[in-house]
């Protein structure tokens, strides 16, 4: 029960079923005579133990996928596997998965224990191993004293506890979370966050789980799947999407980006060079697939924790474009430049407020921004 | 110092003038609504002689001993109970359904449904008795208990539906959906989630219906033919005389309501 398999996450690894699988699973709404696509088309397989999250912004399609996971929402086209077994068509009750709601949902007229211990009634479990799986569970989710309370007498992150106790008391063979931090504010979300992935560790079943607060999807997932329109934009670690965002859109969502772009110059050792406005360079490893030559137009992105600003050019073998400061917040242990550069493009720079307390540059300043040709990622050709 | 103090000290004065007066006005709307019941109450221990039962002459517990010994009356009143009871389990049973399909379902002939109901509580009840009247001598029903009872079940199914259908629009459709993925069936959901959710609707709706049957008097004249209802036979019996067993009966009615109304208030108190 307390195995940790998370390590061993992605699903290609092992010959084990995949928890769950969708293969081409699609959703249509019929509203106002119209047809309107939620899901389109979507292949997913999430490994046993593995914490999974699917992140996009509102309308993107997640909790339709989740919920179609969960047999409330049957997909009008396509699959869905547990454990290699056809669900499709099969009601939510009989699925051996179990959600936790944005909501909580909890049942206001019974106890704590009693809300817990519905799913395990529903099962007829015998009474006493009732009895000790309930306050195991509330053991792990650190409630136990509050069994005799009422959901209403209980704060909002005990009741996302109990929410969460109450599906994993069944041992399902996934916990579906559609945003359960949502309604938490902004301390307790960053507690829960921890305390979720002590929870899965812990008792080892796969969480599959909707955000749409991409903060939330990098700290706690194995992997994440990033969606947009109704589709996967994205699937690899939270490493590998925000460092090698595989579209423009997936750069956006996740933190925050500087979009550039500019003239091939010349191709150097895997480097594509590009020269960036009048006296700007920069460079960007080549990868395959990549369309680049000399002459043809690059896009491609900086994240702003790794850019350096600094007054004078530099020197060496870095990438290095000028601006001038149009805006600096300070936020204690950084404060964030925003530069307009030469060619009009915004550019935002978190610096680490380490060594000095006074500001590198102030509004109006021209400033050089600098960073390791390594960081540059390239997008594709521009338009 | 006094600047602030001595405003302060006013409107202290102001509120506590206010608290008395807001005083005296609660006592006086009580002794308003509860007077008539109190004269009520009083001459059901009036030790009458005559046949009319409107002058004090003394106190007596003659009238409860004697409760029952107008046969017709008592008769009267059995129907009464019995009818306010069948047909309070009738309407609960199909407002509590037709609450909760308006109130959480979205189908062809909802808003009908909706504005049928509305129409049912708004109706005036001489209208509905006529119509009935008249209904049944064109169908040729015969008018009796039968009768009296579907009409008391027709006028108060809405007010039932109504109340468990605002019950039901609040909940939040997630909890049902928990109950669901927690491996509950829809009888097994609708027992253990659903409804107590929605009991205090349906105790709501459950006790207007029955006040509304045991004292209905319009539309039970208009349906009744020889069945005879408490309300009914009181009515009668104003033009002979109203023996102080009508003042008796109307006691021990009110008390009950009083003790449900207690027990339901205490319970949605300790529900919290």
């Amino acid at each position: 029960m307390t195995e940790t398999k998370h390590a061993a996450a992605p699903a290609d690894v092992g010959a084990a079923l995949p928890a769950i699988e969708l293969a081409g699973v699609a959703k249509e709404y019929r509203a106002h005579g119209q047809t309107v696509a939620a899901v389109r088309g979507l292949d997913l397989a999430i490994a046993q133990g593995e914490f999974f999250s699917l992140l996009g912004p509102s309308g993107c399609g997640k909790t339709t996928t989740l919920r179609m996971v969960a047999g409330f929402e049957e997909p009008t086209a396509g699959a869905v596997y547990l454990h290699g077994a056809d669900v499709t068509g099969v009601p939510p009750n009989r699925r051996d998965v179990n959600m936790v709601f944005q909501s909580y949902a909890l049942f206001p007229h019974m106890s704590v224990f009693e809300n817990v211990a519905f799913g395990l009634r529903r099962r007829r479990v015998p009474k006493p191993q009732i009895r000790a799986r309930v306050g195991e569970m509330l053991e792990i989710v650190d409630l136990a004293g509050l069994e005799r309370r009422r959901p209403g007498e209980l704060s909002g992150g005990q009741q996302q506890r109990v929410a969460l106790a109450r599906a994993l008391v069944n041992r399902p063979r996934a916990l579906l979370l559609d945003e359960p931090l949502g309604a938490l504010d902004l301390k307790l979300r960053q507690a829960m966050q921890v305390e979720l992935k002590r929870v899965q560790r812990e008792v080892g079943v796969t969480f599959v789980y909707v955000t749409h607060d991409q903060g939330e999807a990098l700290t706690m997932s194995d992997r994440i799947a990033v969606m947009n329109d109704g589709r996967i934009e994205q699937l690899g670690t939270p490493r590998e999407i925000y460092e090698r965002p595989a579209t423009r859109f997936v750069a956006g969502f996740i933190g925050t980006s500087n979009l550039l772009e500019g003239e091939v110059t010349a191709i150097e050792d895997g480097r594509a060079v590009i020269s960036y406005g009048p006296d700007g360079r920069i460079e960007v490893p080549l990868r395959p697939g990549l369309a680049a030559a000399p002459g043809r137009r690059l896009e491609l992105t900086v994240r702003p924790e790794k850019i350096g600003i600094g007054t004078r050019p530099p020197g060496g073998a870095l990438c290095a474009v000028r601006g001038t400061v149009t805006d600096t917040v300070y936020l204690g242990t950084s404060t964030n430049y925003n530069v307009s550069t030469a060619t009009g493009a915004q550019m935002v720079v978190f610096a680490q407020n380490a060594t000095s307390a006074e500001e590198v540059a102030e509004r109006g300043d021209t400033v050089w921004l600098t960073w390791e040709p390594r960081h540059s990622y390239a997008m594709g050709a521009a338009q | 110092m006094t600047a602030t103090l001595v405003p302060r000290r006013r409107a202290r004065r102001r509120a506590a003038s206010s608290g008395r007066l807001l005083h005296v006005y609660t006592v006086l709307l009580i002794a308003w609504l509860l007077l008539p019941i109190a004269v009520m109450i009083l001459f059901g221990f009036n030790d009458t002689h005559s046949r009319q039962n409107y002058r004090w002459e003394g106190f007596t517990l003659r009238w409860y001993r004697h409760l029952f010994d107008k046969p017709d009356l008592t008769t009267a009143l059995v129907n009464s109970v019995t009818i306010a009871l069948l047909s309070t389990a009738v309407t609960t049973v199909l407002g509590t359904a037709a609450g909760l399909a308006l109130g959480r379902h979205r189908f062809r002939g909802r808003g009908a449904a909706n504005l049928v109901l509305l129409m049912a509580i708004c109706c005036p009840e001489v209208v509905m008795g006529a119509a009935l009247l008249s209904m049944c001598v064109t169908f040729n029903l015969p008018r009796g208990y039968p009768t009296i009872l579907a009409a008391h079940v027709m006028f108060s199914i809405a007010f039932v539906a109504v109340t468990v259908r605002a019950r039901a629009a609040g909940l939040d459709p997630a909890v049902e959906e928990a109950a669901e993925d927690l491996g509950a069936g829809p009888w097994t959901r609708f027992r253990l989630v659903t409804l107590p959710m929605i009991m205090p609707g349906v105790v709501s709706g459950a006790l207007l219906a029955f006040v509304l049957s045991i004292d209905d008097f319009v539309i039970t004249g208009f349906t009744g033919g020889a069945t005879v209802t408490f309300p009914l036979w009181v009515y009668g019996s104003t033009r002979t005389g109203m023996p102080p067993q009508v003042n008796v009966m109307g006691t021990l009615i009110f008390a009950v309501g009083v003790l449900v109304a207690v027990v339901s208030a205490r319970r949605n108190v300790l529900r919290r």
